[in-house]
């Protein structure tokens, strides 16, 4: 029989191995459970008179909906209701809003339009799954398609569409104000400009599903004291409990959710979704309600780990050592941002990857796409990262000619070195992993390499404190993304130096304060600068042609059909727009906005409980 | 809409149901019989993890009309273990740690049954071969193959 093999070898003076438990293989406390068929599984609760919910999807990427006719379906032999976006009490949110993160940008029902195939635009409740699905084929939508956009950096080119009218740029907003995150540690410029090679690559993580056995799925019903309970799969139970009474304007005291037990999640059951539109169901039709994804909307709807982007460059020594790295990372958020932003918080974190190097600079951009919302996936934020970081130091190898293994060994962190996000490293183990991975694998390491350790060396000299790096007048590291979500001029302090390659349009109004990372304004857009003050035309004929990107739907323009909420400059792209929008659709309003504020920690009425008497 | 009578033998038990024109086995089981052991992951017979043995062979439920099931004998992990005692699937999956969330274990047990009772001494690709319909998203596989070949040798009395 297989079992874990424990090196008790390794850092054996920082553990105790007489304890109980710790460190000695368990029989985990649910699996009688599981061998018997026994544990009941959130679709195991049996009501009388359960009702059935399913959801009128989007077949479009992207599109206006001017009209929904459920009237056939409402007809249709056990059918007991319809929804639609305007049975939605509060239908705006985002599911960091509980903690004061983001702005509210996804409605659990698309009623202005659509943004990613598979949206939910109506709901169906019906006596029995098969009246349900035969209802939802007979809601007719009258959609007006509208360019999509599904790759990130086409994406942020000023004629993309605008995928959420809440951020208008396509990108996340960090503090408000900013389009990417941004890390710097060190000079990265003055290091590669030292460096022996120059080791530059371009990764390219694809969106990831989740794929448990069990779909999500809830199931709600009234209960006698005039409280809603709901058995679901969620791995995030009180967190879809805060998300349901929001969405649904009722007092989390009226909601009594049980759940802990998941057919398997790895990440992809977070999304709170499933929950407050069976409770909506049940809400409406005072009937218990199921309201569960089949398989093609696990893998269609069900949010993936994002796809990423990644590009690095190194500067590398000729005797192994890296003392320079810069990452450009492109999250592909989907339509909606979930979690995204805070993965990208997360990762920003974990660069360099588990090595210390002395300089590191990332832009890394948070953007929103036509594609399926991500959420979390098994480490997301950081897995594709680190699949990019060791293909790179593996590229990286390769130049300089060393073993793979010696190289990380070398550049491995070690207890005590201060990594780039100013906090020391400690209880570091990756010289340890390569050394045993060396070993498993018969690939022959040095004497050398062999008897390096994680606890030797850490934090000597330069390795342990933080180095003087490069920032602004105001001693922030930021670029400002000046007047786009803010409505403010750019900054004229500054160094205000633009790389090589920057467009005319980027040159005038971007006003990089700091670049001692090049931003690659030419590829990525920018969006920078309003119609009023652009120069007339950009002159491309001067700029190095950036590689052009497959055109998926990004018309050279195209209209740009909503108005941005909160009302936000409206910036042109700078090319002229020959075609006028086709029919002025109604600007996005949402019926109730829920604005709670960023930087208004205790305004909210699900965190401070004011609703409660 | 007209049900449609259907009787079989559910692990030991005389059962008859009406039953939708159409319906599958696995609706059947689960809200028509209560018996929830039995799971519904895919609903399109990819996942295995609504494996149930009608007369001894292993089926996928959700793919399985209910009126065929007419007399037959179905078997479910509901009814694996004897009375009190697990079966020595169901013991090996618990000690060799071959379930994490446990949503594929019923229907991987099903599957297994069905390869022991036919194939007492299985060799290792036997039993890859047996459960290659089952779907699992946690453990890799490695702990449940290891665990229906454990079983295997203790009911045939040999020291694992």
């Amino acid at each position: 029989m297989s079992s874990v093999e424990f090196r008790k070898d390794l850092f054996a003076d920082e553990r105790d191995d007489n304890l109980k438990e710790i460190g000695k293989p368990t029989i985990r406390q649910d699996i009688l459970g599981h061998v018997t068929g026994r544990t009941p599984f959130y679709d195991d609760h049996q009501f009388d008179g359960l009702l059935h919910m399913r959801a009128v999807r989007s077949p479009h990427h992207h599109a206006q909906i001017r009209g929904i006719d459920t009237s056939a379906a409402e007809r249709m032999p056990g059918v007991r209701r319809v929804l639609t976006a305007k049975d939605v009490p509060n239908n705006l949110n985002t599911l960091l809003s509980l903690i004061n993160f983001g702005r509210d940008d996804e409605p659990l029902c698309a009623h202005d339009k659509v943004r990613f195939m598979g949206e939910t635009v109506a709901w169906v409740i019906a006596d029995t799954e098969r009246q349900a699905r035969d209802a939802v084929a007979a809601v007719r939508v009258d959609y007006n398609v509208l360019p999509h956009v599904l790759d990130v950096e086409e994406a942020l080119q000023p004629n993309a569409p605008v995928v959420n009218e809440v951020y208008p740029n396509n990108t996340f907003d960090y503090n408000g104000k900013y389009d990417h995150q941004k890390l710097r540690f060190g000079d990265v410029n003055k290091a590669f400009a030292e460096a022996d090679h120059i080791v530059e690559a371009e990764y390219q993580m694809s969106p990831i599903e989740q794929a448990p056995i069990e779909t999500c799925g809830a199931i709600a019903a009234p209960e006698t004291n005039d409280r809603f309970v709901c058995y679901t799969n969620t791995q995030a139970l009180f967190f879809s409990l805060g998300t349901t009474s929001k969405l649904l304007d009722i007092a989390s005291s009226r909601l009594h959710f049980i759940g802990g037990t998941a057919g398997g999640g790895f990440g992809g059951k977070v999304d709170s979704i499933v929950e407050p539109t069976a409770v909506l169901g049940a809400m409406l039709t005072g009937r218990p309600v199921r309201f569960a994804w089949d398989r093609e909307e696990e893998m269609q709807v069900g949010a993936p780990r994002g796809g990423e982007r990644w590009r690095i460059k190194d500067g590398v020594m000729n005797d192994g050592r890296i003392i320079a790295r810069e990452f450009t990372g492109f999250f592909d958020s989907g339509a909606y941002v979930r979690l995204s932003s805070y993965a990208i918080v997360k990762c920003t974190g974990h660069i360099p990857g588990p090595y210390t190097i002395p300089n590191v600079a990332s832009n890394i951009y948070c953007v929103v796409t036509n594609r399926t919302p991500a959420t979390a996936m098994r480490g997301f934020g950081i897995t594709a990262a680190d699949f990019a970081i060791e293909c790179h130091m593996d590229r990286v190898a390769e130049t300089v000619g060393m073993n793979p293994i010696e190289l990380r060994i070398l550049n491995a962190y070690r207890d005590g070195d201060m990594k780039a996000h100013r906090r020391p490293a400690k209880n570091t183990a990756l010289i340890e992993c390569c050394q045993v991975a060396a070993g498993k694998a018969a690939w022959p390491i040095s004497a050398d390499a062999a008897a390096q350790s994680s606890k030797v060396g850490g934090g000597v000299g330069e390795r342990g404190v933080i180095p003087a790096s490069v920032t602004d007048e105001d001693g922030k590291i930021g670029d400002r993304r000046a007047g786009r979500s803010e409505g403010t001029s750019p900054s004229r302090r500054g160094t205000g130096k633009v790389a090589a390659g920057t467009r005319v349009e980027a040159k005038t109004e971007a006003h990089m304060q700091d670049p001692d990372m090049a931003l690659e304004a030419d590829r990525i857009g920018h969006r920078m600068g309003s119609a009023s003050t652009a120069p007339p035309a950009p002159a491309p004929a001067a700029t190095p042609a950036p590689p052009a990107p497959a055109p998926v739907a990004a018309t050279p323009s195209h209209p740009q059909p909503t108005a941005p909420v909160p009302p936000a400059p409206q910036v042109q792209p700078s090319a002229p727009v020959p075609t006028p929008p086709p029919a002025a659709p109604e600007p996005y309003q949402p019926e109730q906005p829920f604005q709670r504020g960023l930087n208004r920690p205790g305004t909210s009425r699900f965190t401070s409980g004011f609703r409660r008497r | 809409m007209a049900k449609t009578p259907v009787t079989f033998t559910l692990n030991d038990m005389e059962t008859a149901l009406f039953v939708d024109p159409g319906a599958n086995l696995n609706d059947v089981l689960r809200r028509g019989a209560g018996d929830l052991t039995t799971k519904n992951g895919c609903g399109q017979g990819t996942c295995g993890a609504c494996t149930v043995l009608i007369d001894g062979v292993p089926h996928l439920s959700c793919l399985t009309l209910a009126e065929s099931t007419e007399g037959r004998r179905i078997d479910t992990t509901g009814g694996l273990a004897g009375g009190p005692e697990l079966h020595p699937l169901q013991t090996a999956f618990m000690e060799g740690f071959a379930a994490q969330c446990g949503f594929c274990t019923a229907g991987m047990l099903m599957a297994a049954k069905a390869l022991l009772d036919k194939t007492p001494n299985p060799t290792r690709e036997d039993v890859v071969e047996a459960i290659s319909g089952n779907l699992c998203r946690c453990t890799g596989y490695e702990p449940i193959i290891d665990a229906i070949l454990t079983a295997a040798a203790r009911m045939q009395g040999r020291a694992v």
